[in-house]
Formats: structure tokens, C-alpha cells, sequence
């Protein structure tokens, strides 16, 4: 993607917008128009980035914290085949259970602060990572085993020098997903019980009838997502060149 | 390429394999095969006739089947630890150099690496000046070559060969036999081929394998790494041919 489309893109969603204000002649408390939303944008900016600053801060920690989480347990999955028996059916089971719907007692449980949102974020990623990483240090040419074996390798030391480095790819995969749902968690969380954060001041502008504050909220996220994303990314294609012995560059 | 390569640590061993190979109660094969001493074989038989998994039993690794019988050094030391193996992928690692992958087992082993005698392997296959390079910016035959510094790397007096040279173009191919029959003369040397012509040139000993069991093919009477022109060399290429598409029938 390069910079020229992505600003053509959103140059025509601006327009699109506008002509629907003007065409539908919405008033400003249903469907602001980009200029109004512009106009609360920086009128709030104090307080947008404020709150934006800690849905980052969850969405980063949530993010971190899930990986390593993800990455340990993918790990000790493909060490352990008794591991592997007993845990994997249990993930694969709690992923029935709509993540969303505990966010309640989630509030509950780690208060209206940071730590709830951190924990419904790294639940949401948790699977994901750990199912993409487990999935590629398990798929590796079986003759890389052969050869392990024949040279006597250590259980741990092929994990260390071959499965590992063959799985990044796969954990890249998992990052990308991870970086679409660590925000979605986040704000759920915000929802449901928060004093700070995009999403909870997306929820007090609604209930103060300041939709182009909402708006200019919702704009934010998206671009912290976006940023994310595209982080995320550039992360996940190095982690692919360098296990396929590619340049960096 | 220079002369007088180090001869292995300890006398490589000559190896007995006796006894039947079954799945799921189906006989696959009886064998009877011996390996003598600091010797090529060539084992040769149709595909999915067991040629691999005589190599990979005496290897101890994964077969699908169940066997009966011995495997047996004529020293009446233990096999583990004594034999390098290459397969007819080359198996390096792409994230890793020429040099690392060379070591690689040391690091497998928990072991620090010897880089100098790497760098000399490198040398004795005439990779000195890629070393630091990435496996996916070699030639197939230079991949191989660095397959071989690293079964040389690990020092071991039995090498069992499962079709390394047949992905090669035939210069590359006639090339890597003579610097294999070079680099691991006075070891005990199983290699598994499709090639008669491979077989007339390299082998002291030819084995057929086929239904009926395991046998020894008679081999030209003229030292190894034979003439691929010689009369004798071609005599045994044509009849060992016509044999297997026998066998094959």
C-alpha cells in the first residue's frame, strides 16, 4: 500500500461522508460532518489524547503481555506431547465462550483501572497467537528431525536453534490477528466499566449528545489501529525474511 | 583441493543388519546386509522397496514399522553417535550461514562450535568464500557441498548417504561424487541411489534390494570413482540396469 492511495482513499471516504450530510441534510447531533468532527477534534485534543494515550497503553501491554503468554504456552505444547493432550482441547474449548461476555466480571474482578482492559485484551489475543505459533513449531520438515536426532541434538536445543527460528513466520501470522483484536478487546473493556480511555470517551460524548466528539474519538482509535497494524506488520514480514535467510532491508 | 584429509577420529567400523521389517503385521522386506569396513555400498532397489528405511533403522529414527533381527559393529561398540547422515535435501536452514549451518550440530549438542575446523571443511569443499553467506543464495550444488562440510563437521566414521546427488544436474552430480569419494575415503559409507551409473562408479560393494530380499550385484574390478566411460564401468551400469528393470517389472 502505498502512501498516495491511502490518502486518495480517504480523501474520497471524506468526500462520501460529506456528500451524505449534504444529501440526507442530517442534523449535526446525528451525522456531523468532517469539518464539525475536525473542529471537536481539536477543540478536545487535550482530553483525546489523554484518553487515547491509555487505550494505547492497554492495547500495547495487552498486546506484549498476550504474546509472551501465547508464545510460552505454544511452546510448552509442542515440548510436551501430555501438554499438548491435555491443554490444547481446553484452549480450544474456551474459545466457545464469547470473550465479550465476561468483560463484566472481568470489571469485577480488576477494577475500573487499566488492569481489566489489559486482561480482556491479552484473552482476546492469547488464542490466536498461541494457536498460529503452536501451529508452525509443530509443521517443520521432518527431515530437520532426522537430522537433529542423528546429530544428537537436545530436545531443548532443537526447539532453541530449528523449530523456533522455522515457526516465525507462523508467529507473524498470529501478530497480524492480534493486532486487529487487541484494540477491539480494549474498548470493549472501556465499555463496560472505565473512567479513562477512547472507548469511555466515546460513551460519555454519546450520552452528552456530542457526536462530533464521539466521531472524533472513533477517528483516533482507528488511526491507532491502523498504526498498529501496520507496526505489526513491517514486525511480521521481518520475522518472515529472516527465516527464509532473506534480506532485512 | 588439497590432499591428505583427516581420516576419521576412530576405525570406522564395518555394520551387520539381520532380520525382517514389518507394517502392521505385513512382512516389507527380509534383509541381510553387511557394510564392510571404510567401505562404499550402494544399496539400489525400486522405489518403496525399504532402501530408505534399512538406512533410517540403523539410524534409530522413526520407520512406521516394526523390526526384528540385529544391527551389529564388527567392533561390537554401540551405534549411537557413530553415524552422520545426509539426505537428499540438503536440510540447511535458510536463517542461518553457510559457516552456522556447518555447525549446526555442536549448537544442537549444547556444545561450543569449532570454526576453525568449519572454516577448513568450507575449504575442503571449496565453499571458503561463501561462508558467510545465506543457503538461499547458493547453487543447488554448492548447497549440497556445504550438506557435506557439515556431515564431515561432525566427525563420524559411518556416513549413510540417502540420495544426496540425485536433485543435481549430471556435471554437478559427477563433481560431487568425486569430492564425496575424496572427503570421506576410509569411512564406512552407505548410499542409497537410484543411479546405476552412481553405483558402477562409486561402490566396493552393490545391493540390490527387492522382494526376494537383499543381494550382492557384482562390481567392476577397477579401484573406485571409476571412469564413467571405462568399459568395464558402462558394463556394469547396463547390466545392473537391466536387472532392476527386472526386479521392477
Amino acid at each position: 500500500m502505498r502512501l498516495r492511495d491511502i490518502l486518495l482513499a480517504l480523501l474520497v471516504g471524506l468526500g462520501l461522508w460529506q456528500l451524505i450530510v449534504v444529501i440526507t441534510e442530517a442534523p449535526h447531533y446525528i451525522l456531523p460532518s468532517p469539518w464539525r468532527v475536525a473542529q471537536a477534534a481539536y477543540k478536545s485534543r487535550a482530553i483525546i489524547a489523554d484518553n487515547a494515550w491509555v487505550t494505547a497503553a492497554e492495547v500495547m501491554l495487552g498486546l506484549l503481555i498476550g504474546t509472551l503468554l501465547g508464545v510460552a504456552t505454544a511452546i510448552q505444547l509442542a515440548l510436551s506431547k501430555t501438554t499438548e493432550r491435555l491443554l490444547l482441547p481446553i484452549l480450544v474449548f474456551t474459545q466457545a465462550v464469547p470473550v465479550f461476555a465476561l468483560a463484566p466480571l472481568l470489571t469485577l474482578w480488576f477494577g475500573y483501572g487499566m488492569g481489566s482492559k489489559i486482561v480482556m485484551t491479552v484473552l482476546i489475543i492469547y488464542f490466536p497467537v498461541t494457536s498460529a505459533f503452536h501451529d508452525g513449531l509443530m509443521r517443520i520438515d521432518s527431515g530437520y528431525r532426522d537430522l537433529s536426532l542423528s546429530m544428537g541434538a537436545a530436545k531443548l536445543n532443537f526447539m532453541r536453534h530449528i523449530q523456533i527460528p522455522n515457526a516465525l513466520p507462523s508467529l507473524g501470522t498470529g501478530l497480524r490477528l492480534a493486532a486487529v483484536y487487541a484494540p477491539i478487546g480494549a474498548v470493549i473493556g472501556e465499555w463496560v466499566g472505565a473512567s479513562k480511555g477512547l472507548g469511555y470517551l466515546m460513551l460519555l460524548a454519546n450520552g452528552r449528545a456530542k457526536i462530533d466528539l464521539m466521531f472524533a474519538s472513533l477517528i483516533v482509535l482507528a488511526c491507532l489501529t491502523v498504526i498498529l497494524h501496520i507496526s505489526v506488520g513491517v514486525l511480521a514480514t521481518r520475522l518472515t525474511r529472516f527465516a527464509q535467510g532473506s534480506s532485512l532491508k | 583441493m588439497a590432499d591428505g584429509f583427516e581420516q576419521p577420529m576412530s576405525a570406522s567400523p564395518g555394520i551387520s543388519l539381520q532380520g525382517q521389517h514389518r507394517i502392521g503385521g505385513k512382512v516389507l522386506f527380509d534383509v541381510d546386509l553387511h557394510l564392510p569396513s571404510g567401505q562404499w555400498t550402494c544399496l539400489l532397489g525400486r522405489s518403496g522397496v525399504g532402501k530408505s528405511t534399512i538406512l533410517r533403522l540403523i539410524l534409530g529414527l522413526e520407520t512406521g514399522g516394526d523390526f526384528t533381527g540385529t544391527f551389529t559393529a564388527t567392533d561390537n561398540m554401540p551405534l549411537t553417535g557413530r553415524i552422520s547422515y545426509m539426505a537428499q535435501s540438503d536440510l540447511l536452514l535458510p536463517w542461518l550461514s553457510v559457516m552456522e549451518n556447518v555447525c549446526i550440530g555442536a549448537r544442537l549438542r549444547g556444545e561450543k562450535p569449532n570454526i576453525g575446523l568449519a572454516k577448513d571443511l568450507l575449504d575442503r569443499v571449496g565453499l571458503s568464500a561463501h561462508v558467510g553467506q545465506k543457503p538461499n543464495t547458493l547453487s543447488g550444488g554448492m548447497r549440497q557441498r556445504a550438506a557435506l562440510a557439515r556431515s564431515l563437521f561432525e566427525d563420524r566414521p559411518v556416513v549413510f548417504l540417502d540420495e544426496p546427488f540425485s536433485s543435481l544436474d549430471a556435471g554437478t552430480r559427477a563433481d560431487m561424487q568425486e569430492l564425496a569419494t575424496e572427503v570421506l575415503k576410509g569411512r564406512t559409507v552407505l548410499l542409497v541411489t537410484h543411479d546405476p551409473a552412481e553405483a558402477a562408479r562409486l561402490a566396493h560393494q552393490i545391493t540390490v534390494m527387492s522382494a526376494l530380499g537383499t543381494q550382492n550385484w557384482p562390481v567392476p574390478p577397477t579401484p573406485v570413482l571409476r571412469e564413467i566411460n571405462a568399459p568395464q564401468t558402462l558394463d556394469c551400469q547396463a547390466k545392473l540396469l537391466d536387472y532392476l528393470r527386472g526386479i521392477a517389472a
